[in-house]
């Protein structure tokens, strides 16, 4: 079945214009996300976009503890494995000896906004020339969901079976508004993957974000707010509608931090 | 090449650079800071990378990174970074990436002092990080060892593909002597095959240290013990002092190895037939001439900076053959070479050896 559709494929590259198609920056390996989870969408983003600019064969890509920690076996470039929350600091290693490379982080709210606070803003604060794509569904979902630093107020996780009680657990961290502070930070956004338009939106963010590293801007992140239905009981479209709604709500898509270099880019 | 004066801390640094380390990542902690200071300058000069990390979390996943890559990459901290770092060395050995670390012990636990101790043996032989694994360790006792073992250590790492300790103590990393400096070495101008640099013209490589299937970890596990056991067979180090006919043995490495050289002569001069054996690596651990040895003397003296650790590596390679004495001091303290003696002098009387 596979030979059948890699002949023909083959067959209308020949005869004619190839307008859409499965990226070369992704494996053809099934991803085992959960319907309705947003990393195959973002996953999805990434592989285009890393087509569209040309460079997948100098991305050295550096993946996450959590859901996404299988996500070398999906994006087709060279990539290493961090430490939970450690992402960043591999990634000043490997662009500081690497600097003619593109270097991207993958990583989830835990990953980045709890163990790995320190590593994110420092690398922001120096500027590093890598881009972040960090993935914000306000639960921990490779653990079995639960309390991440970004679930909302009044949540039920795991871990806070009675809801978020915020005088106790903290907070929800708003960490696209920290890194927008840093001096080193050149472009810092938030969007969401939950329907056409915004995912539409979010392709033009993390290519955006790329162009940045590959312009030598300074530090680019791009956070998305995303879906986990399984840990957030309920079905993938009412999490797609939560997320648009609630999410939003306290996590403004916007763009926080947009240096003029980076707005002059041609995305 | 000419003989200088230098600092312990800035000899191992300096001679990091001459051995073309490409990559530097670390963090202040006394008593290793002037390697650090050293290399922020020299490694700028010779257009190589340096980075004063925002802590040893974040410096040992730089130096990760940068392996990675297939640069000659190190960090140096002690002990209390050391522990922060235990995480990334772990990571380091799972996923087969030769890297180089530099220990300046101290006095622990916790915050302890700024004096100089050997307490962080069991942490860097018997594993340094989670899991199954030993890296090597090499123990320099005087300023020309230690910048002889910065360019064995980055050629052992290469070779096995490993981590490699360098065990130093705040004493090493202070003193200054004479000692000689290698030649200036370029960095290397290409890049291993399985290092991360952009997948050009060829299939792509991924370093991870996840095998989420318990065979399929156990297959890399296996594999990584068949590499120890090499590096066992091949790599021990050992240095020793009169031992052809002595009675009575000195087993110390690193400050403590170097005191007991004085030891040694100060018995020697009273007629007492002690030798002197020093392990140049703590890992492998130079077991089989230490057994030979056990089987030759009728006692043995373990000097060291701590409460006794490398001890019970001397006990089980002695198997109980001849009574095992230990001199110890802690909290950063130093021992003397006259409490030294009046032990030894109290075993050798013991095992009748006058």
């Amino acid at each position: 079945m596979v030979e059948h559709l890699e002949t023909a494929e083959a067959q209308i590259q020949d005869e004619m214009e190839l307008v859409y198609g499965y990226p070369e920056s992704l494996t053809r390996a099934s991803t085992h996300y959960c319907p309705g989870c947003v990393h195959g969408i973002v996953h999805r983003l990434v592989g285009e976009v890393l087509d569209e600019l040309g460079i997948r064969e100098r991305t050295i890509g550096v993946a996450p503890v959590g859901c996404a920690v299988l996500a070398y076996n999906y994006i087709n470039t060279d990539f290493v494995e961090a430490s939970h929350g450690r992402a960043p600091a591999m990634a000043t290693g490997l662009k500081r000896v690497n600097p003619d490379k593109i270097v991207f982080t993958y990583q989830g709210d835990g990953d980045l906004a709890a163990i790995g606070t320190a590593e994110i803003i420092h690398a922001a604060n120096r500027g590093e020339l890598i881009t972040t794509v960090f993935i914000n569904n306000a639960i921990y979902g490779m653990t079995g969901g639960q309390m991440a630093p970004t679930t909302l107020s009044g949540m039920v996780t795991t871990s806070t079976p009675t809801g978020r009680d915020c005088r106790l657990a903290g907070y929800p961290m708003r960490m696209s508004e920290i890194l927008a502070q840093t001096a080193g930070a050149a472009y810092i956004a938030r969007e969401m993957a939950v329907d056409l338009a915004s995912i539409r939106k979010t392709k033009q963010a993390i290519k955006r974000a790329f162009l940045t590293q590959m312009n030598g801007l300074g530090f680019a992140c791009i956070e998305v707010l995303a879906t986990c239905p399984t840990n957030w009981n309920v079905d993938p479209w009412s999490a797609m509608q939560w997320a648009k709604e609630h999410m939003s709500a306290y996590y403004p898509v916007q763009t926080f931090k947009m240096t003029d270099e980076v707005k002059a880019l041609r995305v | 090449m000419v003989k200088q004066l230098l600092k312990g801390n800035i000899a191992f640094a300096e001679a990091a650079v001459r051995n073309g380390l490409e990559a530097y990542f670390g963090y202040p902690i006394t008593p290793q800071s002037e390697a650090l200071e050293h290399l922020s300058g020299r490694m700028i000069e010779e257009g190589r990378v340096f980075l004063q990390a925002e802590s040893e979390v974040a410096a040992i996943n730089m130096v990760y990174g940068a392996a990675c890559a297939g640069v000659r990459t190190m960090t140096s901290t002690s002990g209390p970074g050391f522990s922060l770092m235990a995480e990334g060395l772990s990571y380091i050995a799972g996923s087969e990436i030769p890297v180089v670390v530099v220990n300046m012990m101290r006095g622990g636990p916790g915050l302890g002092n700024i004096q100089p101790s050997q307490a962080d043996y069991f942490l860097m032989t018997k594993t340094a990080g989670h899991g199954d694994f030993h890296p090597i360790v090499l123990a320099p006792s005087n300023v020309q060892e230690l910048i002889d073992d910065v360019g064995l250590a980055f050629e052992l790492a290469e070779k096995y593909r490993t981590l490699v300790l360098i065990a130093g103590d705040g004493s090493i990393g202070q003193i200054m002597e004479a000692a000689e400096l290698p030649p200036m070495q370029p960095v290397r101008a290409t890049r291993p095959a399985w290092a991360t640099t952009g997948a050009q013209g060829r299939e792509r490589n991924v370093i991870t240290s996840l095998y989420l299937g318990a065979g399929n970890l156990e297959v890399v596990n296996k594999r990584l013990q068949a590499k120890l056991m090499e590096i066992k067979h091949h790599e021990a180090r050992f240095s020793e002092v009169q031992t052809e006919d002595a009675e009575v043995l000195l087993v110390a490495y690193g400050t403590s190895g170097r005191i007991c050289v004085s030891v040694l002569r100060e018995a020697r001069r009273e007629g007492l037939k002690v030798g002197l054996f020093r392990p140049r690596t703590l890992w492998p651990f130079p077991e089989e001439r230490l057994a030979e040895l056990s089987h030759q003397v009728r006692g043995i003296m373990v000097v060291e900076m701590s409460a006794g650790q490398m001890l019970e590596d001397v006990e089980r390679v002695a198997q109980g053959r001849v009574p095992i004495r230990f001199h110890g001091r802690m909290g950063g303290v130093i021992p003397m070479v006259d409490e030294i003696k009046l032990d030894l002098d109290a075993l050798a009387a013991d095992v009748a050896v006058r």
